[in-house]
């Protein structure tokens, strides 16, 4: 490393360096495609490339890499969920979040920094120790603690919240963390692409080719495909592409905003997230707070921001901590975020051959990205979904068989 | 969207409404089979387009039908269950 910055002290040109190749114009023919370029589509093309060999796989993107719910949910990375099955998955995927910049050789600005979730009545202490009941029984560091340890650990929270909604305790969750989203996008396709994934930004899906219940081929804006795997990790977009597939599904799609104040010195270490005042704050690297709220109360396909959501959340975090009157807040902006019934994500088989879903990651998408792209590549890989996705299938709508998950972001409980 | 028609009392803030989900026909209960059932459960239609929703008025306790674009986010036209040819 000295080195090779002393290459760039003695040169006068200092191009940046590129993450991935820039393809425009497809093949005709992949043994995977990929809709995609989130987090977790890249995830899983690099776990094709790297568990599987399978490098002749297209990543589309209609937009830029990571520029859609990647780049826009509040980097909180967690497994303090409600259900065994969920504990376990996000409990494997932070397990891999913690190795991640080593492997893929980025800085990811992995911060632990401990997660308090805030009760403000009884029965919301009721879930907090439902919650860490489950998560001890699985191996994963959660406890229920009082207003004395919360106080220790972040001194500047009102606990009485302005006399509005005292706090009475909260579930503590050690291993909490954040991460710098962007990155983990922009590391899973180095490395994907180092391998040999073909990464095509600006490139849409505009169609998928079914023939006898088999995905033989997809349509993009840049021509016809041939490829009888098909991978659909589009978060918002889910039912634009599963309707090309005729396949049903119980997503809808409502925004989920989130924004952040100017930078500040380093004051809060922990992640503090209240379900009663729908509010989840930490701060970033940068030293701005990111702040985010619940979903929006009624469907609408577009990224588009309101000032009701800043009003209601800044009103919240203010009860919280006083102080922040007088900070402003200086973006705010909004994902289009794939809902389920119930709160579990939809991933593995499709009743179409050789088209897979990885999706209703709803707000809870994130902090999954390489447990899902893992699970999923294998998914696509021997086409049988690993068992610790088995509980998110899609048939276990048909089968009355959901995943009671109430442990989700901005869920009220 | 900021505003809201309702069919009896006109124009009022969004605030005042509750969105109710699409209008959808139930199939019958002793005649369909346990998949149809389940779709009705469960399934709904997530793609964009101009939408028929049931919302609710909280002061007046008025349910409405409301046909929206859930793209744009425009509401096109409102007006109570069944009463759709008065409009």
């Amino acid at each position: 490393m000295p080195l090779g910055l002393l290459k760039y002290g003695l040169s006068k040109e200092h191009p940046a360096p590129r993450f991935f190749q820039d393809r425009t114009q497809p093949k005709k023919s992949y043994d995977a495609v990929i809709i995609g370029g989130g987090g977790h589509g890249l995830a899983a093309a690099y776990y094709l490339a790297k568990d599987y060999g399978i490098t002749n796989v297209a990543v589309l993107e209609k937009g830029y890499i990571g520029g859609g719910n990647t780049g826009r949910n509040t980097t909180i990375v967690r497994s303090n969920y409600l259900t065994p099955e969920g504990v376990n998955f996000y409990d494997a995927s932070v397990k891999m979040y913690e190795d991640l910049s080593e492997e893929l050789d980025l800085n990811l600005f992995y911060s632990t920094r401990g997660h308090f979730t805030l009760a403000h009545t009884e029965s919301a202490m009721r879930t907090m120790r439902w919650r860490a009941e489950v998560n001890k029984h699985v191996g994963v560091e959660s406890r229920v603690v009082g207003p004395d340890e919360i106080s220790q650990a972040c001194p500047q929270l009102d606990i009485q919240c302005s006399g509005q909604a005292p706090i009475l305790g909260a579930l503590y969750h050690a291993p909490g963390s954040v991460a710098r989203h962007d990155a983990v996008a922009w590391g899973y396709a180095k490395e994907a692409d180092r391998l040999g994934v073909e990464i095509f930004q600006m490139t849409e899906v505009t169609g998928i080719d079914v023939k006898s219940g088999k995905v033989v081929g997809v349509n993009t804006n840049k021509g016809y495909i041939e490829t009888n795997r098909v991978l659909s990790a589009v978060a918002g977009f889910t039912p634009r592409i599963t309707d090309m597939v005729d396949i049903e599904t119980p997503i809808v799609i409502h925004p989920l905003q989130a924004c952040v104040s100017e930078p500040m010195k380093p004051w809060l270490d922990t992640i503090l997230v209240s379900g009663s005042l729908h509010v989840y704050v930490s701060q970033s690297s940068r030293g701005e707070l990111v702040m985010g709220s619940s979903l929006d109360p009624y469907e609408v396909h577009s990224t588009r921001s309101s000032l009701d959501f800043v009003e209601g959340l800044t009103s919240h975090i203010v009860d919280m901590f006083p102080f922040l009157s007088n900070v402003k807040v200086v973006r705010q902006w909004a994902g289009m975020a794939d809902l389920t019934p119930d709160f579990a994500p939809v991933m593995g088989k499709t009743p179409v051959e050789g088209f897979y879903l990885d999706a209703g990651w709803g707000t809870w998408g994130f902090k999954a990205t390489p447990i899902s792209g893992k699970t999923m590549a294998e998914t696509i890989a021997r086409d049988v979904a690993p068992d610790l996705i088995q509980p998110f299938r899609l048939s276990r709508f048909e089968d009355y068989e959901l995943t009671g998950e109430k442990g989700a972001a901005s869920v009220g409980h | 969207m900021k505003l809201l028609e309702c069919p009896i009392n006109g124009i009022r803030p969004l605030s005042e409404f509750t969105y109710g989900g699409e209008y959808r026909d139930m199939p019958n209960p002793d005649t369909c089979s346990d998949k149809e059932w389940a779709a009705y459960v469960h399934y709904r239609n997530g793609a964009p387009g101009v939408k028929k929703e049931w919302w609710y008025h909280g002061p007046s306790g008025t349910w409405f039908i409301a046909e929206r674009d859930t793209m744009a986010d425009k509401v096109i036209r409102t007006y109570i269950a069944g009463q759709e040819e008065a409009k």
